[in-house]
């Protein structure tokens, strides 16, 4: 089990990266605590795959020094990382039994039989494996095949990080949260530290302690889901977390008061700017919008009843602005006003919250 | 009017896909054929386009029987789960396709998509091929051909499954938009009860080969006709449990039981079934008409602004979806508020109870 | 799965039928006609019944012609795929390279087969060949035209060099089609190499490989031109293969009957070893 030190990391796959947008990766300085479930989250080309890679070794960063513990790993290769990981698409040895499987990575290390069998029936039992120890692996759904891989990395007792790169993919979308449940579960009885990249919030949220939002080579925020939902850090977080995503509109400063279409907008935000920057956003969820005459009145422009909230579109000077409501909540039928509530409502500058 | 199936089946060898249906298609909004995997959507539209032949029955479309028609001499346009485009045409070619087996004028083929493209924003990758696009823009593509064809019958068979979630909020609010004034009758497959609601429309709800129920999408959603239709449609699964009415209470369990509302005062004594929804099952103190539960947490999933949490509650295994990100860890004893006003009474035969 | 029967379907396979019963049906009539029965010319034909068939089985001359048809076919089976995969396996998986070693893999293949005896033919002859100059300079005594042994030596070399790269391709086409992941996953186990090539190269080598014996197999039992052109079946029988035997017995001596019964007992043991040998190895893939 390990730390994770990624001592400013930064990763071009060309030879002379001049241009910001030819990093693949844009500086990432971060430590990692030992034994904590991690995600990777963001949309395809957020550098996610490029980081995963770089921890596993294989990608050497262009700049920047990957530390296990204390010791400098970035030219260590793979074999001699400790990782162990489970990829897209399953990884089974084909010819072997379920049992020959899980013993192959310990058999390869020179592991005395005894302990081998010992260590594969308390990793089967652990996985829901055991029925299964003496059937042929390629015989095996999707499913029971990553979890073989999985298990292949856990009979192992020098794991220093298990790696989980995009895993549900090729799951029956009704069997995706059992192994989901199932993952999270193992992270709390072993306790090593696991990385998981996905492009799906629910994976994210679900599976980690904390959830690092990647978005064009930067990370965005590192946070609990709770941090995540209510306190997004950057307006690409509150855009890609929760759905419908979070609202954003142009913002002013008048007054030293934040102003959206010259209404007055009470924020969470201590301290304004002094010079407005770029751009300056108002953010909040549409969840934490509800009708009150005491805000600024708005056009309803649709009001979708989707069972469990309701979603209602509405406008105001052109911008528009998405609100859900519980079910069954009232909305006015006139002069519908609007107001944000303070607590999560926050001001962005140029993406990045004002703290 | 616009497709209408009367006494259709399919059989296939000794199997039946489809038992007798019958069911009409308006021509405005959409319609939706809402079921899990196998349940007989995709057959339904292929015996909707004269893909297939139904084994007995009738196929009207617009007040003709066109059953037995085969799908070239009809007009209709299939969008599918797959994007499936020509990888040696461009773009604009992919587009142009239909067009130019129908022998329309270049120049009127230029101005048609061009207009098709500017809707669906893929004018600026019109000169590339599809598999330089991401996904979302190549099922794009493919929803432009079938747009451009003016197709009087549009079947959709879960045409967002493969997308990103992010991409597949943004379709899903545009597609109804898309095809509002085209006068074409449009089927659209699915099996998330979440997006039926958000295209809004007619539901048909289909469970192994029957149409279940068919109505307005809301309606349908807030009055299922049987306990088959709401688990159809509802997902997270809809709750059940056994309960007994004794003279004015029903009991769950012993000790857990509340008061027959006036509705269902007429109901004779006996056995019945509860169905809750997951969201009207919510974590936290009970109000005076609600009914306290006391449950372990067994698993906890977070999707971007739900929580859904399974609870054990004295061996039977309930669902609860609460608004927010909420961090549980499993074996904690949570307190939990079951609001009885909310919930579906059934038959043992499966049918609603008439409230 | 959503299949309807539609009886104007059969017409479509028709062409195929009447295709497949000119070029193999009606010939393989006329040879079983023959076979049964014994003819001198004229069109006259007398009814024989099983006569050739034990005729050809008791023969001395079919059981040393099978035995070393049975020798080469194993030789050169023992020797191309494991060189094959070999060579499969040393070759770049990415980068330019891998054009120009595909380009020079299938360049033997290209050549017509009795051009690939001529050239071993003129290749080896011992006093103006390169190879037969070069064999003989070493000190080894060496004369294909002479000697048994290095007769069938160079017409085993002659097959090896001309049909290995088929191995190769195959191989290759299978080992590219392995993804990335398992060589990682297999670095990861703490794999050698040894350990990838039995339990993740191989055996996803493994329909690839079937379908690369089984047609060395059916090619090298029925080889014919390159050796008829390099030795004639020479010295002596010691290199007269079942085909060139078959040609002997029917064009040279004109024994249709024998031949006929030859052709059939032929054909009928590369149907049967092909079918044993897919069966074995396609077995448990079912699964």
């Amino acid at each position: 089990m390990a730390k994770i030190t990624l001592d400013r990391i930064k990763h071009s796959y060309l030879a002379k990266p001049d241009d910001p947008d030819d990093w693949a990766l844009k500086e990432v300085d971060e430590v990692w605590e030992d034994g904590t479930a991690y995600a990777l989250l963001g949309p395809s080309g957020c550098g996610k795959t490029t980081l995963l890679n770089i921890i596993s070794g294989l990608i050497t960063p262009t700049h920047g020094r990957v530390l296990f513990n204390n010791d400098d790993v970035t030219n260590t290769p793979t074999t001699e990382r400790h990782i162990a990981q489970v990829f897209q698409f399953p990884v089974v040895y084909d010819t072997m039994t379920v049992q020959e499987n899980l013993a192959f990575p310990l058999r390869n290390r020179g592991v005395d039989k005894d302990k081998i069998k010992t260590r594969v029936h308390e990793i089967a039992k652990m996985l829901d494996l055991s029925e299964m120890l003496s059937r042929r692996a390629s015989g095996l759904t999707a499913d029971g095949k990553q979890k073989i891989s999985l298990a292949r990395g856990l009979v192992r007792d020098d794991v220093n990080v298990i790696m989980f790169d995009e895993p549900l993919t090729v799951i029956d979308p009704h069997l995706k949260w059992l192994l989901r449940s199932k993952l999270k579960e193992l992270h709390q009885s072993v306790g090593v530290t696991m990385i998981y990249v996905t492009h799906d919030q629910t994976e994210a949220l679900t599976f980690a302690d904390r959830v690092v939002v990647l978005h064009e080579g930067t990370v965005v925020q590192i946070g609990t889901p709770v941090e995540l939902f209510e306190e997004p850090q950057h307006t690409f977080v509150g855009h890609f977390i929760g759905s419908p995503g979070m609202n954003f509109l142009p913002c002013d400063i008048i007054d030293g008061v934040a102003s959206f279409a010259g209404n007055t907008i009470e924020t969470a935000t201590q301290q304004l700017p002094e010079v407005r920057p770029e751009s300056l956003e108002v953010g909040v969820r549409p969840e934490f919008i509800h009708f009150d005459q005491k805000g600024f009145p708005v056009k309803i422009d649709k009001v979708d009843d989707l069972g469990r909230y309701q979603l209602v579109q509405t406008q105001h000077q052109g911008h528009s602005i998405k609100i859900v409501l519980n079910e069954g909540e009232e909305i006015p039928s006139e002069n519908p006003c609007i107001v944000f509530d303070p607590k999560y409502t926050r001001l962005y500058a140029d993406g990045w919250v004002i703290n | 009017m616009g497709i209408e199936l009367k006494k259709v089946t399919k059989q296939v060898g000794a199997e039946t896909y489809i038992y007798e249906t019958d069911l009409s298609f308006e021509k405005d909004g959409f319609n939706i054929l809402l079921g899990t995997t196998l349940s007989g959507k995709t057959t339904l539209m292929r015996l909707m386009a004269g893909l297939e032949r139904p084994s007995s029955g009738e196929v009207w479309f617009e007040g003709q029987d066109v059953t037995g028609i085969p799908v070239q001499k009809r007009s209709v346009a299939m969008v599918y789960q797959q994007f499936i485009n020509y990888p040696n045409f461009n773009v604009f070619e992919n587009i142009a396709s239909p067009l130019r087996v129908s022998g329309v004028s270049s120049q009127e083929i230029k101005q048609r998509v061009g207009k098709i493209s500017d809707l669906l924003k893929l004018t600026p990758f019109l000169d590339r091929s599809p598999d330089e696009l991401s996904g979302g823009q190549q099922q794009r593509t493919a929803l432009a051909r079938a747009l451009v064809k003016n197709a009087a019958l549009v079947l959709l068979d879960e045409p967002l499954a493969n997308l990103d979630y992010k991409l597949r909020e943004e379709l899903r609010d545009e597609l109804p938009k898309l095809f509002q004034d085209t006068g074409a009758t449009v089927v659209y497959a699915t099996s998330e009860p979440l997006e039926a609601l958000m295209l809004g429309g007619r539901t048909a709800t289909l469970h192994e080969g029957r149409v279940t129920q068919y109505g307005p999408t809301s309606q349908i959603y807030r009055a299922p006709n049987t306990l088959v239709s709401a688990q159809v449609f509802s997902d997270p699964p809809i709750n059940t449990a056994p309960v007994e009415k004794k003279n004015d209470t029903f009991h769950l369990t012993d000790l857990i039981n509340w008061s027959v509302p006036v509705e269902y005062a007429n109901l004779s004594d006996g056995q019945y079934v509860i169905g809750v929804r997951p969201h009207h099952l919510t974590v936290g103190t009970a109000t005076e008409d609600m009914v306290r539960l006391n449950g372990t947490v067994q698993i906890a999933e977070i999707s971007g602004s739900e929580s859904i949490i399974h609870f054990n509650v004295e061996g039977h295994t309930w669902v609860s979806e609460s608004h927010g990100v909420h961090q549980f860890k499993v074996g904690d004893s949570v307190e939990l508020s079951l609001d009885v006003s909310r919930c579906f009474y059934f038959h043992q035969s499966g049918e609603l109870v008439a409230g | 799965m959503n299949k309807t029967p539609n009886p104007k379907a059969w017409l479509f396979v028709i062409p195929v039928v009447v295709l497949v019963a000119f070029n193999a049906l009606i010939p393989l009539m006329t040879v079983v006609n023959y076979s049964v029965q014994e003819t001198f010319g004229d069109n006259v034909f007398f009814w024989e019944g099983m006569k050739w068939f034990e005729e050809v089985l008791r023969s001395e001359r079919f059981h040393e012609s099978f035995l070393r048809q049975i020798a080469f076919t194993g030789m050169i089976l023992v020797i191309e795929i494991p060189l094959g995969i070999a060579i499969a396996l040393a070759m770049p998986r990415k980068g330019p390279w891998v054009s120009v070693c595909l380009v020079l893999m299938a360049l033997p293949l290209l050549i017509p087969w009795n051009v690939v005896g001529a050239m071993w033919n003129i290749f080896a002859l011992p006093d103006i060949g390169l190879l037969g100059r070069m064999i003989n300079g070493l000190g080894i005594d060496y004369n294909f035209t002479q000697q048994p042994v290095s007769a069938w030596s160079t017409t085993v070399l002659m097959d090896v060099w001309h049909w290995t790269s088929l191995v190769v391709l195959l191989s290759y086409a299978g080992l590219s089609a392995i993804p990335d992941a398992y060589y990682q996953a297999a670095k990861i186990d703490g794999a050698n190499a040894w350990a990838v090539f039995r339990f993740i190269q191989l055996p996803k080598m493994k329909r690839v490989l079937t379908i690369a014996i089984l047609l060395r197999f059916m090619d090298s039992f029925m080889i014919y031109t390159e050796p008829f052109v390099l030795t004639g079946g020479g010295p002596g029988n010691t290199t007269t293969f079942l085909s060139i035997d078959l040609v002997k017995i029917a064009l040279g001596q004109f024994d249709l009957g024998p031949a006929a019964a030859m052709s059939l007992i032929y054909f009928l043991i590369v149907l049967l070893v092909s079918w044993i040998f897919y069966t074995l190895m396609m077995r448990g893939e079912e699964n």
